[in-house]
């Protein structure tokens, strides 16, 4: 499997189903916001429960979605998504707690009796910062981080490390009362965006729909991505970097460009989180949460377009089932899907199908 | 009949002191907690050796030694009993234990005990308590009213690096205390002859926290340096063998205590071959069932490694409970070694520098001077190669793979007594351990030693300064950048391999 | 072979669990009510008790007939000490499950989590654990202690002749909220009390932190400066490193006594007690108190612990945040019975000024305004087999002031909840 699935499946006979089945997906997904818009009691009313957690697993797909670009393409396993994905949150729940605080302080530093804003607070009232600070932040932090390491070729597992110790500081820089970021309790309790009441259904179906199409949009970028040159690009540097080099290409910059996109799609992801799930805290840096992301990744199938949100989804979804089925087995369950997919899977659910698809 | 008297007299006074004892007890058990502490001052003062067994007992939460009545004491009851103690022991004939009460008399003299304290100074005749009574005595003397007297205690208090003496000294330089400008320039060189000392002993002491932070994170990383570095697995499961040898450290623990009380203080040294075979068992067992499918797609073994990391864990919570597990440190490991007066060398962490020390060489002697060593070496280098010239590569994975854990193993009995035994144990070595390894070179033991002395001395010095966190913060971006420099961390392999 | 038996056991309780399951949902008329703590991750350590507690607790009042002729159906879940999980779990319990009423959450954080979602809906939370205060919900009941139900009151007996009269204070704390906020409440009001700034000392570590021997070096040095005390407020995890570096390096009770603020029972089952033997708690309730109540509590716990095959039953032991748990969960049932109705704003009403005569010896009364219970602070002592030795205690249960006069604006605050504080 070395062209991209998304592609050999295009050559094939299977786009037909595919678009049927992504179609059906969509428009389920486009419906599930209307739905709850309708009266509570209605029999076809969706839940805000329902809503939230559809929206929760869309952000993490799309998590899932930036992973593979940079793991299934490039052959980078970062251990560190997680960062990126809290600043974009963080950076979201600054606007949303300056909303929250009017005028004043936000809560948690009229607390610790600090009189004025830290720098890095300006301007954060506009929701337009807010939306730069998005981007920018944790697509800054990756285009320097990705600078050092392209450049000295750091790869592999040691890339992996490294990533792995950058959100881990990150973490512990967050978790400080003093770093201006509410410490460990994070940012929650926001009451509006841009004025919308934030526990509104409309607000809810608005956010889940801004949502969805950031999804599609990440997939038909990677889309073109994967279909382009520079996709093929990526998939040779992943299979054979050193044999790119001597055909005369300088992989750094191809590294640098889906590595700083991945993180900026994170980004974006978690500024979408948060709103949904009304908290963002530092322990979405912790390094288990990026590991969890890389099993997404992994269960759903790695270098293909719908492997990541398949795993994203399959493994979430499991969660909250097992979770109140059989809560202390949660963890064995977890485990050995682990185990069992790098085991049997090695290409993931996509995988599965696709084998069956050729049979 | 005058006989007789003098006989019942006699033996009234002979049982007087036992008398003056049990009214003593009672009186003290009836009293208000203010008055117990005004009748221990008292006695402190003037030291009876008949309430010598009393205070004893006191030390020890008990009114007497057979006696069960509930004494109720508080911490500056029991700090006040300490000083009584030691004022009476000043009494005993044996010169260790009057070293040992002057030393503490030290800490705790109070200036009503000065007149006592000057009439056994005059009468000692053991030199080391000697010295010792004259610097309990010095502390009491800052305040004397004879200028000679202050001029002497000053002199005596510089000769002593004791952490105390500073603040009595500066207390004494406050503008308005001391009057004598003699003894206000004595007691300005004393000053600054303890602020010497006690910097030397402070740097000594952040030297070998530094050391003791190195060995643990040593012992954390070396079975890692093995299944890692040497086979190449991403193995997210070894921080849980060394909470498997935790566990075994505690069940160890408490079968000696059922079956073997005797040897209950040797049980970590009985818990060490145990540790090591669960651990080495686990990790072979593991290595045959899921690991051997895996080689040579290291990141997925970092995957497979996780899932198994997380059911180690609920396993073990299923088993043991959630909460943490008792592992008791033996006397032997607990206490220290009192180095300089500033200074205290706990028994436990010298005892794990050296186990740590141990190990490794061990470890390097397995690797290098053994047949499985070359054999596992060989299969690192090359593997095909290996398999070509006859090296049964299956059974070496396991083995190395075992060795690795076992020595994790080794390293979670060490842990068990520092610190906490639970099931999340592992989860908080495991980063440390990833990047002792990376940053001392893949494959390479002497880095990992390099490495994680250098780490926790880098972490120690920086503490102090900047505070634990932002500590660990800014090491974690040293490394980060570190790595950026020698992509292939302190030691590198040499050679021109491409892949 | 007791390892075989566990696992048998295991299989079996979870078939059973499962048969309960299905059975539960075919009776019909029970009242539900949620159980919200964490059973694997990080908190799991503290907060599985409370879940078991909570269950033995519900059983009981089952036992007795239920609330209003109803027996109550126990919900459990698992948040996984993962913050936005027990907001999502929160909104599941209250929207799918339809329970009357929520008992949990441990951290600050994870009540942070869930509270929008409870005021949002209209949910009813007892949180059972102390806390920082600054916060005072409609919607939430505060079965632990506030600030000064417990930090300033440890202070001032340490102040006391009896304390060791200490005149420096070396604050000692895991670097979030909780630690942070009761500092600098602690530190304000050691300044109302005379205590200036170089005698107090503030250090901060890091989650997990495992390696004192720097801090322990400082807190050595620090007490060579005049009687200090030490006040930790360092996270469950990170004491016995902290108590065992402390003991190793020579630093008795008697000379610096550590009075701990999360160290209860249940956490100094994992430690080796003898190095700690003198070192001061300060709590609500101790198992040690000796009482009619108590001994009940005690003995039913222990005999639930053994019936339900708890890990590590033999050892079973009660604190301060299971009795807040029992208290709430009685408090509340109680509540149910006066308003003849489950309904949250009945519920609420019907719990104001209400009293339960608690395993710690005092008859508990909820404030009739501040959600807060009135609370006995207690000292102990702690004692070589592990448990503790009451050394001071208030005469009468304090009220709560969940917004601390020791903060700057606190004294703008109402004194009675509102939404979105």
């Amino acid at each position: 499997m070395n062209q991209p699935l998304l592609v050999t499946a295009s050559q094939k006979a299977g786009p037909r189903w595919t678009l049927a089945i992504g179609a059906v997906v969509l428009l389920v997904l486009l419906a599930l916001p209307l739905l709850s818009l309708l009266p509570a009691g209605h029999s076809l009313q969706v839940s805000a429960y329902t809503l939230t957690l559809v929206g929760k697993i869309l952000c993490y797909a799309i998590v899932a979605l930036a992973l593979d670009l940079v793991w299934g393409y490039a052959g980078l396993l970062s251990l560190g998504h997680g960062l990126f994905f809290a600043i974009g949150g963080y950076a979201m729940g600054m606007y949303l707690m300056r909303e929250a605080s009017g005028d004043g302080l936000p809560a948690f530093m009229t607390f610790l009796s600090w009189s004025e804003l830290p720098w890095y607070w300006v301007g954060t009232q506009h929701f337009a910062w807010a939306l730069c600070l998005v981007v920018l932040a944790p697509g800054l932090l990756a285009l320097v981080f990705g600078f050092f390491a392209f450049r000295s070729r750091i790869k592999g597992v040691y890339f992996s490390i490294m990533t792995q110790a950058l959100t881990f500081a990150g973490m512990l820089l967050f978790f400080r009362n003093e770093t201006g970021f509410g410490g460990n309790n994070g940012f929650t309790h926001f009451r509006s965006i841009l004025g919308f009441e934030i526990t509104a259904q409309s607000t809810r179906a608005v956010l889940f729909l801004l949502t969805v199409a950031l999804l599609v949009a990440s997939l038909y970028l990677g889309w073109r991505l994967a279909r382009s040159k520079f996709g093929r690009v990526l998939t040779a540097l992943r299979d054979a970097e050193n044999r790119l080099m001597f055909c005369g290409y300088d992989p750094r910059g191809f590294k640098l460009f889906v590595w700083v996109l991945s993180a900026v799609l994170c980004g974006l992801a978690g500024a979408l989180y948060v709103p949904q799930v009304g908290i963002i805290n530092p322990s979405e840096m912790s390094p288990t949460n990026s590991i969890e992301a890389a099993v997404w990744v992994a269960l759903g199938g790695r270098g293909t377009l719908i492997g990541p949100l398949l795993g994203a989804g399959l493994v979430n979804g499991m969660k909250s089932w097992f979770t109140v089925a059989f809560p202390e087995y949660w963890l064995f369950c977890l485990g050995a899907l682990f185990i069992l997919v790098t085991l049997y899977l090695p290409r993931g659910v996509v995988g599965l199908l696709k084998k069956r698809g050729e049979q | 009949m005058p006989k007789a008297l003098q006989r019942l007299f006699l033996g009234l006074l002979l049982l007087l002191p036992l008398a003056a004892q049990a009214a003593d007890a009672d009186y003290f058990i009836a009293a208000k907690a203010n008055e117990q502490a005004r009748l221990l001052q008292d006695w402190a003062a003037q030291p009876d050796p008949a309430r010598l067994e009393l205070l004893s007992s006191l030390q020890q939460g008990r009114i007497a030694p057979d006696d069960t009545r509930n004494l109720r004491l508080n911490n500056r009851l029991r700090g006040l009993v300490d000083n009584a103690l030691a004022s009476h022991q000043l009494l005993s004939a044996d010169a260790e234990v009057r070293l040992a009460a002057a030393q503490q008399l030290q800490k705790s003299a109070q200036p009503a005990q000065v007149a006592f304290l000057d009439r056994r100074f005059a009468s000692e005749a053991d030199a080391a308590v000697h010295a010792a009574l004259g610097l309990a005595l010095a502390n009491l003397q800052l305040v004397d009213s004879d200028p000679a007297v202050r001029l002497a205690a000053v002199r005596l208090l510089g000769e002593t690096g004791d952490p105390m003496a500073r603040t009595r000294l500066q207390a004494l330089l406050e503008p308005g205390v001391e009057s004598n400008a003699g003894v206000r320039t004595a007691a300005e060189t004393s000053l600054a002859q303890v602020k010497r000392k006690l910097l030397f002993g402070e740097l000594l002491g952040q030297a070998f926290s530094g050391l003791s932070l190195g060995s643990i994170l040593l012992l954390a990383a070396l079975g890692l340096a093995i299944t890692f570095g040497l086979l190449g697995v991403i193995n997210m499961a070894h921080g849980e063998m060394l909470m498997l040898g935790a566990y075994a450290t505690y069940v160890v623990q408490i079968l000696v205590q059922r079956y073997a009380p005797g040897a209950i203080e040797f049980y970590p040294l009985i818990a060490l071959p145990v540790a090591f075979a669960v651990s080495a068992g686990v990790g072979m067992l593991l290595e045959r069932t899921v690991i051997r499918h895996l080689y040579g797609r290291p990141l997925e073994t970092l995957l497979a490694t996780w899932g198994i990391s997380l059911i180690l864990i609920q396993a073990i919570r299923l088993l043991f409970g959630a909460q943490n597990v008792e592992v008791a440190n033996p006397a032997w490991l607990s206490g220290g070694l009192q180095v300089l007066p500033n200074l205290v060398l706990p028994y436990s962490r010298l005892v794990i520098i050296a186990f740590a020390l141990f190990v490794v060489l061990l470890t390097w002697l397995l690797l290098n001077r053994t047949r499985l060593g070359l054999n596992v070496r060989a299969v690192t280098q090359n593997r095909n190669m290996a398999a070509c010239c006859g090296v049964p590569t299956g059974r070496v994975d396991m083995l190395a793979f075992g060795l690795g854990s076992g020595i994790a193993g080794l390293g979670g009995v060490a842990l068990s007594q520092i610190g906490n035994v639970g099931p999340d144990l592992g989860q908080s070595y495991i980063i440390d351990s990833f990047l002792v390894v990376v940053l001392g070179g893949v494959g390479q033991l002497a880095g990992s030693l390099w490495a994680a002395f250098g780490l926790g001395i880098a972490n120690k010095l920086l503490e102090p300064q900047i505070g634990a966190v932002l500590g660990k913060i800014l090491i974690l971006a040293l490394i980060i950048l570190f790595i950026q420099k020698r992509p292939q961390g302190l030691f590198a392999l040499k050679g021109r391999v491409i892949d | 072979m007791k390892r075989r038996s566990l696992i048998k056991a295991f299989t079996l309780s979870a078939s059973i669990a499962a048969m309960g399951l299905s059975w539960s949902i075919q009776a019909a008329e029970t009242i539900k009510v949620g159980i919200l703590h964490s059973l694997s991750g990080t908190m799991a350590i503290s907060e599985t008790s409370l879940k078991d507690m909570a269950l033995m607790t519900i059983e009981q009042i089952n036992a007795k007939g239920g609330v209003n002729g109803k027996l109550l159906e126990p919900v459990v879940v698992d948040p996984a000490s993962n913050w936005p999980l027990f907001a999502e779990k929160g909104r599941q319990l209250l929207t799918q499950d339809k329970v009357a009423v929520v008992f949990g959450c441990w951290t600050s954080v994870s009540r942070k989590s869930v509270l929008p979602v409870f005021e949002e809906l209209n949910g009813l939370l007892f949180y059972p654990v102390q806390y920082e205060g600054e916060e005072m919900s409609p919607n939430v009941f505060y079965t632990g202690a506030a600030p000064n139900q417990q930090a300033i009151p440890a202070v001032e007996y340490l102040m006391s002749e009896d304390g060791g009269a200490a005149k420096r204070y070396f604050l000692l704390g895991t670097d979030y909220v909780y630690p942070r906020t009761t500092n600098k409440i602690l530190r304000a009001f050691l300044h109302s009390k005379g205590v200036a700034d170089k005698d107090i000392e503030e250090v901060y570590t890091p989650f997990g932190h495992s390696d004192y021997q720097t801090i322990v070096a400082n807190i050595k040095k620090f007490s060579a400066g005049g009687k200090t005390a030490v006040i930790s407020t360092v996270n469950g995890d990170s004491n016995v490193p902290f108590y065992k570096e402390l003991a190793n390096q020579g630093l008795k009770a008697t000379d610096v006594p550590v009075v701990a603020f999360s160290v209860g029972e249940e956490e100094l089952r994992g430690i080796d007690t003898k190095p700690l033997v003198g070192h001061l708690a300060a709590w609500n309730y101790f198992e040690s108190v000796d009482n009619p109540v108590n001994s009940q509590f005690v003995a039913d716990w222990k005999a639930y612990a053994k019936a339900k095959n708890l890990p590590g039953a033999d050892k079973a032991v009660t604190n301060d945040p299971m009795e807040a748990t029992y208290v709430g969960i009685h408090m509340w049932a109680q509540a149910a019975e006066k308003a003849k109705s489950t309904d949250v704003d009945k519920v609420r009403e019907a719990l104001a000024g209400q009293t339960f005569k608690a395993p710690s010896g005092y008859t508990l009364t909820m404030d009739k305004t501040n959600h807060h219970l009135h609370k006995p602070v207690m000292i102990g002592e702690i004692q070589d087999d592990g448990q503790f030795n009451v050394v001071w205690e208030t005469e009468q249960p304090l009220r709560a002031q969940p917004w601390s006069p020791f903060i700057p604006g606190n004294d703008k605050r109402p004194d009675y909840a509102v939404k979105g504080n």
